[in-house]
């Protein structure tokens, strides 16, 4: 099985944006949920930060809180 | 002590131009009045919201980056949900990170022409 890295560490992302919904949809599924990190293999720290940062995106309506066809 | 803001808005799409444009400068002259510093506004205009709020489908979107004291916030906030055209605000405070990033998403902006031009 492939070593799950932190793409946040390795490319060395400080802050995630809210704004930016398109990179969000990378940490989403279909219906829109937030994946753990046992499927992204985020770190703790970073899983965290993409949590808030996804909850203020769906809170300004840039992420739907459940939809059935994520693009 | 002075901290690092960043407020997102979303307004009515009611609004002819002129009103979205009133209702903008109000929060500004709001902010700048009580002490603020107002570094980079963005206007997304008007988008497809992903799901609807008030009945309404799609929204003007608006952020203000600025600098100002922490008592400034409660009365913007009051400000925001007093003003009936405001259908969504998020005032966040920028960290180290947060605001050297938006730093960079500012001047990137800038700097395209010029590097352009010297290329």
């Amino acid at each position: 099985m492939k070593k799950k890295y932190c793409r946040f560490k390795k490319s060395g992302i400080k802050y995630i944006d809210y704004k930016d919904p398109e990179f969000l949809k990378k940490f989403l599924n279909e219906q829109g949920k937030i994946l753990p990190r046992r499927i992204t293999g985020t770190s703790l720290k970073f899983q965290r930060k993409v949590a808030q940062a996804v909850k203020k995106a769906r809170h300004l309506a840039l992420l739907p809180y459940v939809t059935d066809m994520m693009k | 002590m002075v901290n690092h803001y960043e407020t997102a808005f979303v307004l009515t799409p009611v609004l002819s131009e002129p009103q979205t444009k009133e209702a903008v400068e109000k929060f500004e002259n709001l902010l700048t009045q009580n002490g603020g510093t107002i570094l980079n506004r963005e206007e997304w205009g008007l988008k497809q919201l992903a799901y609807p709020i008030q009945g309404k489908n799609s929204g003007f979107y608006f952020i203000l980056q600025f600098d100002a004291e922490p008592a400034v916030i409660a009365t913007l906030e009051t400000e925001f949900r007093r003003d009936e055209r405001v259908i969504r605000f998020l005032t966040t405070r920028l960290d180290k990170y947060a605001f050297e990033y938006a730093e960079k998403r500012r001047n990137k902006g800038k700097v395209q022409p010029k590097a352009e031009e010297e290329a």
